[in-house]
């Protein structure tokens, strides 16, 4: 009885830092992306007079060519860039969602979507991404849809090895002979049982998303200039490294990272969270 | 009348579990059913319940065959009541899967009300067997097929569930066959015996 108890003290301790963990990135995490929505455009705008400042207490990140303060322009773009991911993750799971359903429906739809993911997964994100972005004219809509057609693999095949699982289980059997419908039993039974799974793949895909944003953008495929993207700002201030600027690139693409780095951890930890459950 | 006609099953690879099998259950009436394990009572079951295809023979439901819209006439109770409750469900979901069931034999079973907002998990063996009873008696059910229902569970309880059984059995003209490896129980129980081992017709 005392090592049951003894074992269960732990495990909650153990749940309880979890928690914790994902609170205190959940935190960062706002406080990094939100803070771009309160940026106007007045404290982005050019100032002639203080152009090419390395960084210090008034400027973190130094100033540009054009005197704009680069770290509320970074700011402005990680909140631009993390829209962008919301969409196109969002569309990537309903699409896996959607993909690993149908799977499940017969035999001959479950291999043509087999097919299909293997197909995406042996073409490199980044060939595929550039191709779909190019086609539809670049943009926003070009770089969603891009990303969005790219990633929904990964989650596809785990829903649908999910799935296989659920759909062999008896219980969902026993709904069978008690006359319940494919749509009740995808309702009550398969989606509940997904949600975890979906909601872990998603935050996972986000990260992804993000950073297939910025190097799309930085290849000049991706957003227009004009927008205050982390890829285009990388881009412009590759030109300016060699006069000596280096905190154009170095604090924007820490940033960039950064916001990846929390997003992945806050991933894992919300696994290990729903796992233990 | 519940007739199974001609029934033979063998799973891939291996040899024939029953060949020829034959037997009726009347509306009503409690049939036990004694056989060793693994000698294929389980696939019996769930032949006649229609989760397996026989390879030959029919199961016929009072002079009917083939696919019925809506809750199967013959359901089954299964051993592992773990198994056949989503886990993730509370137990009034699990009530609430089987349309129009009679609020009486919640009672008879003696199902506790604070039992509903549990998950499987808080209850015991016995405790979730009760709820699988209770969906079987749907307003459809016209013959039920019970197989091990009570084998894993102490006399106390055995005897309390049995009781509940033969009393909705009784009430509700329902036909119930009784599959189970303990003999004295089935005599207890049941109008005949039938010894699997004697119809199945294989070595």
């Amino acid at each position: 009885m005392k090592s049951t108890f003894q074992m269960d003290s732990q495990n909650t301790i153990h749940r309880k830092r979890l928690l914790l963990k994902i609170i205190g990135l959940l935190f960062f995490f706002f406080i990094f992306v939100l803070s771009g929505f309160l940026i106007g455009e007045e404290q982005i705008e050019a100032n002639l007079s203080e152009k090419n400042l390395s960084p210090s207490l008034v400027h973190l990140f130094g100033t540009d060519w054009l005197g704009r303060d680069m770290f509320m322009r970074t700011l402005k773009g990680l909140n631009l860039s993390f829209q962008v991911g919301l969409l196109a993750s969002s569309i990537s799971a309903v699409l896996a969602l959607t993909l690993s359903l149908l799977a499940s429906k017969s035999r001959l739809l479950d291999y043509i979507v087999t097919i299909l993911i293997d197909l995406f997964l042996s073409i490199p994100h980044l060939v595929a991404l550039i191709l779909i972005a190019f086609v539809l004219g670049g943009g926003i809509k070009g770089i969603v849809v891009g990303i969005a057609l790219t990633h929904w693999p990964t989650l596809t095949r785990v829903l649908r090895a999910e799935i296989m699982q659920i759909k062999s289980a008896e219980y969902v059997q026993l709904s069978k002979k008690l006359g319940k419908s494919r749509m009740w039993i995808v309702k009550h039974h398969f989606i509940p049982h997904l949600i975890p799974q979906l909601f872990v793949g998603f935050v996972l895909l986000f990260p992804h998303a993000i950073l297939h944003e910025s190097a799309i953008t930085f290849l000049g495929f991706g957003l227009s200039p004009e927008q205050p993207a982390i890829g285009i700002i990388l881009s412009e201030s590759m030109k300016y490294l060699s006069t000596g600027m280096w905190w154009l690139v170095l604090f924007p693409g820490i940033s960039l990272i950064a916001m990846v780095a929390i997003f992945d951890a806050l991933g894992n930890n919300l696994r290990k969270f729903i796992n233990r459950e | 009348m519940l007739e199974i006609k001609n029934i033979s099953f063998k799973y891939e690879r291996s040899d024939w579990l029953f060949k020829h099998l034959n037997f009726t259950i009347e509306q009503g009436e409690i049939v036990g059913m004694y056989g060793k394990s693994g000698s294929g009572k389980t696939t019996l079951a769930k032949i006649i319940t229609n989760y397996v295809s026989p390879i030959e023979g029919d199961v016929i439901i009072d002079g009917e065959k083939g696919e019925f819209q809506g809750i199967y006439p013959v359901q089954l109770i299964w051993q592992h009541p773990e198994k056949v409750v989503n886990p993730k469900w509370k137990l009034i979901e699990v009530i609430e899967e089987v349309e129009g069931l009679d609020k009486e034999i919640i009672n008879i079973l003696g199902i506790k009300k604070e039992w509903f907002n549990r998950r499987p998990s808080e209850l015991s063996g016995g405790e979730l067997q009760r709820f699988c009873i209770a969906r079987a008696f749907s307003p459809n059910t016209r013959y039920i097929v019970a197989d091990e229902i009570t084998s894993m569970f102490d006399a106390i309880t055995q005897a309390q569930i049995w009781h509940a059984m033969m009393k909705l059995v009784k009430q509700r003209n329902i036909g119930l066959l009784a599959i189970s490896h303990h003999i004295h129980l089935l005599e207890k129980i049941s109008d005949r015996i039938i010894d699997f081992n004697n119809i199945c017709n294989v070595r």
